[in-house]
């Protein structure tokens, strides 16, 4: 029995062992935010927080996350849904067009900011680099993290 | 409203991650999960297929063989677009590429389905296969049908090879591109639900229509029993206009089993089973006058094609319509090999094409001791140089001078390989981009409730090209209504039938049919009300009706939506508009309808390595009228990423000995990550084509790619003095030609 937390709800599975955390999330827990682009660990869009890390969730085995804390993109938003500023941040500098990457792209930024890697647009866009976007929405993402940042700040 | 900067109207659910894709859907309950097995062999045929392993592994429910697939329609050619058409699967023994499917296992788990797909035992006779482009280039032909079944293959004017020849300045060169994939980041999915006798697709598709169309063509059923559901694409690119095998597997599959079942293709397997933009090669000759006025321009394109299924690239089009010359020539001929096909990768044709033509440009001013930007205005056509027809709005050189401006153009090293910053070289470059416009027939549905709010209906798609957003703001627009007062609901083949997201002609085709849906149900409004004695509109003149902020006024005598509805209509009252087929609508006759851009990149090349950085990029657009100012420059600075990824990384590596792409995930098959992509800026000109449709509004989907990568490249050699022109310009091909390391 794997015993972890999902958005602060405690969550019992019996994984098979060639499960992934990201496979997890979708085939029992209908947690679907959290998305599955190349399941080897290249494109980002599986970024969830593990212990307050950002780790990609394909390369996560499931039983890997026995016993710790996973924070998804569906954990982001208020209680009452009032967006947290880094995904308002997302909408207001237009850093997303197909949407599929962006849950990534957020639970990266988030990391980056709580990481200090926030310094400047170059170091955004260097510990970004791990969350790929086809669309090319990386201009937008980029103003989105920075302006999410300063409001940390 | 149109034309603001709205935010994404689905930005919420996206940032939330509440937006739903094809494999997400739950409602069915707990599906069964298909993995596809792909051939180990470029050409060839099974000679044995031993699924027993496969079928007694834990968890397996069915595992399908070409033995046992049910009879599949056959690709019709009489339908004019290839999307449209069946596209049968597991067909037969014959292998035709690298990775066609041979089985499909369906398990409970994803995990069993993918184990059990590694116990199916294939034994294959036959090949080998013509896998080498460059070595196969004695077996081209020029194919006999049309691109798109309208453009022709060749196109010549005056006498290009007396025209060329005598020119007192003539480049003559030769430049290739590679295979190159549109690898969208939502992999290619879905999900069948069976309905009694109908199905139920969730599937990430372009065209709703299309897909309907397909399977039902493939499964050979009535297109009424299959039900489409697609209203959040993560990313198309050309790769999901068609439906592919994933989908008609998995939709035998969930028909035999009578339960849900979900496909989604693995990255690895979206290199062989979804489509390529053909690797090319290309001769461009450009003959000038010692001015820069050109007299003759060639563009000979030749490129792969799958030996079995044609495509056909339009590479050469583009500069059909580009610049002035008298002496023309342009072809297209196809070398067949046994490949994965060649299918549509975003701006076809005109991505590899104005990356040749526009380097090869930026070779003609180097000769001439021109300036690329002055050579470009020197050779701004006054008429369609093929069609003969005006314009209907070009706007090229304003592109060109205003980008050059803003980027400091007057500042470019005025000599290659003359400027230093340290360690880098620097260098800049710019290039022209066009694309021609299109349009095709559209319906679109608008309702009004009894509420005052209104609801658009079409099944169109939102790729990730804000369809949501402008239909909402043209709705809005359109019925005077507050955007939150606008519902927009996309992506069901029960709704009004588009041709959907592709040829960029998504936004210009659903935003004219809504607002003409708008306009028939402002009239119905108004002639309800002037003839309802209960209205305080009753008996006044239409003509001077103005609809805003949920009313109608004539006169100064308003009445809200709302009313009008709900004492007329309680059950709330629709109208449908639609847009015009381009060979019903004159202007696409009589004119030339293009889109148009200027790019303009600084790069630096470090002088030890040939490591190749972009440092800042512009381009400077002409689209008609923008219909949202925020996602329009997302997508143009989209393309214009695109741009660089072909200039400086994406190539897709064929292993000569297999067939296979050995490029095959997102590691190898390199596209621009964060890091990549300093500041990039897209400026769209104010403008309006009342050629294009009652909106005046073109689309722009693609046309940020168009000559971009040109742009790079043609940086790349004001920095270092070292033309490349084998695209991706990769480090070691820039390195011989570097000056020597200083010591």
């Amino acid at each position: 029995m794997t015993v972890f937390i999902v958005n602060g709800q405690k969550i019992e599975v019996e994984p098979d062992p060639r499960e992934s955390l990201l496979d997890v999330l979708h085939g029992r827990l209908a947690l679907f935010g959290t998305k599955k682009g190349c399941d080897h660990g290249q494109c980002g869009a599986c970024t969830v927080h593990l212990d307050g890390r950002r780790v990609v969730s394909c390369l996560t085995l499931a039983v890997q996350a026995d016993g710790r804390e996973v924070r998804t993109i569906e954990d982001v938003a208020r209680e009452d849904g009032t967006l947290d500023p880094m995904q308002q941040a997302f909408i207001d500098n237009d850093a997303m067009q197909c949407g599929y990457c962006t849950p990534g792209q957020i639970m990266s930024g988030l990391a980056c900011i709580a990481e200090g890697h926030t310094g400047d647009d170059d170091e955004i866009r260097e510990y970004m680099s791990g969350n790929l976007c086809r669309c090319g929405a990386y201009v937008g993402i980029v103003a989105a993290i920075r302006q999410a940042a300063e409001q940390e700040a | 409203m149109i034309g603001q900067a709205l935010n994404r109207v689905d930005g919420p659910l996206k940032v939330a991650g509440r937006a739903t894709y094809a494999y997400e859907h739950w409602e069915a309950g707990q599906p069964l999960y298909g993995f596809i097995v792909g051939a180990t062999i470029g050409k060839g045929r099974i000679t044995r297929i031993d699924t027993d392993r496969a079928e007694r592994a834990p968890g397996v429910h069915m595992v399908m063989t070409h033995h046992d697939v049910p009879a599949q329609g056959t690709p019709d050619p009489s339908i004019p677009f290839e999307y449209w058409r069946a596209y049968p699967a597991l067909s037969g023994p014959d292998v035709h590429h690298y990775g066609e499917p041979v089985a499909l296992v369906v398990a409970t788990t994803f995990e069993q389905a993918r184990a059990a797909a590694n116990l199916v035992g294939v034994e294959y006779a036959g090949g080998p296969g013509s896998y080498d482009f460059a070595a196969c280039q004695d077996q081209a032909y020029a194919p006999d049908a049309l691109i798109y079944g309208m453009i022709p293959t060749g196109t010549a004017a005056g006498d290009l090879d007396t025209g060329f020849d005598s020119a007192p300045v003539r480049i003559d060169v030769r430049y290739t591109t590679p295979y190159e994939l549109s690898q969208p980041m939502e992999p290619h999915a879905c999900l069948v639900v069976p309905d009694g006798e109908d199905l139920i697709v969730h599937v990430s598709t372009q065209i709703v229509d299309a897909a309907r169309a397909s399977i039902a063509g493939t499964l050979q059923i009535d297109p009424q029993r299959i039900h489409i559901i697609a209203p959040y694409v993560g990313g198309g690119f050309g790769s999901k206009l068609r439906i592919h095998a994933e989908t008609i597997l998995a939709a035998f599959a969930a028909r035999a089993l009578g339960r849900p079942v979900k496909v989604a293709l693995t990255r690895q397997q979206i290199f062989h089973l979804t489509g390529v933009r053909p690797t090319s090669s290309q001769r461009v000759r450009l003959g000038a006058q010692r001015d820069g006025r050109l007299v003759a321009i060639a563009h000979e394109v030749t490129m792969h094609t799958n030996r079995h299924s044609e495509y056909i690239e339009p590479t050469a089009a583009a500069t059909r319509g580009l610049y002035a010359a008298p002496h023309r020539l342009t072809s297209h001929r196809l070398t067949p090999l046994d490949l994965p096909r060649g299918e549509d990768v975003r701006a076809p044709g005109e991505a590899p094409g104005l990356l040749v033509v526009e380097s090869a440009m930026d070779e003609l001013a180097d000769a001439l001791g021109m300036d690329p930007v002055e050579l470009r205005i020197r050779n701004e056509p006054t008429v369609d140089p093929e069609r003969g027809v005006p314009y209907s709005d070009r706007h090229l050189v304003e592109c060109l001078r205003e980008g050059a401006r803003r980027f400091g153009w007057e500042r470019r090293p005025a000599t290659p390989a003359s400027v230093r910053e340290g360690q880098w070289l620097v260098g800049y470059g710019m290039a022209a981009g066009i694309r021609g416009h299109i349009q095709a027939p559209t319906a679109a549905r608008v309702r009004l409730a009894a509420d005052g709010s209104a609801v658009v209906q079409s099944d169109m798609t939102d790729i990730g090209t804000g369809t949501y957003t402008i239909l909402t703001q043209v709705a809005a627009d359109g019925l005077g209504l507050p955007p939150d007062r606008v519902r927009v609901e996309l992506g069901r083949s029960e709704y009004p039938v588009s041709p959907g997201s592709g040829g960029s002609w998504g936004a210009a085709n659903s935003s004219t049919a809504v607002h003409r849906a708008c306009e028939a149900l402002r009239e119905k409004l108004v002639d309800t009300a002037r003839n309802d004695a209960r209205s305080a509109l009753h008996g006044l003149d239409p003509a001077g009706a103005k609809f805003s902020d949920g009313s109608v006024s004539i006169d100064g005598v308003s009445e809200a939506l709302s009313e009008i509805v709900a004492r007329n209509y309680p059950d709330g009252m629709a109208a449908e508009g639609e847009t015009l087929a381009m060979t019903d609508d004159p202007n696409y006759r009589d004119y030339a309808l293009h889109t148009y851009g200027a790019h303009f990149a600084e790069v630096g090349v470090d002088a030890d390595t040939a490591e190749i950085r972009l440092r800042r990029m512009l381009g400077v657009f002409s689209v008609g009228r923008v219909l949202n100012a925020k996602t329009a420059r997302s997508q143009l600075i989209g393309g214009m990423i695109w741009g660089v990824g072909a200039a400086l990384e994406e190539e897709a590596v064929v292993d000569p000995r297999s067939g296979a792409f050995v490029t095959r995930d997102l590691a190898h098959y390199l596209v621009p990550v964060h890091a990549d992509i300093p500041d990039v800026d897209a400026v769209v000109l104010d403008g309006y084509d009342d050629k294009a449709n009652v909106l005046g509004a073109k689309g722009l989907g693609e046309l940020g790619i168009c000559g971009a990568g040109a742009a790079v490249a043609n940086a790349v050699f004001n920095a270092t003095g070292v033309r490349v022109r084998d695209f991706p310009i990769t480090l070691e091909k820039v390195l011989p030609g570097l000056p020597p390391m200083e010591t």
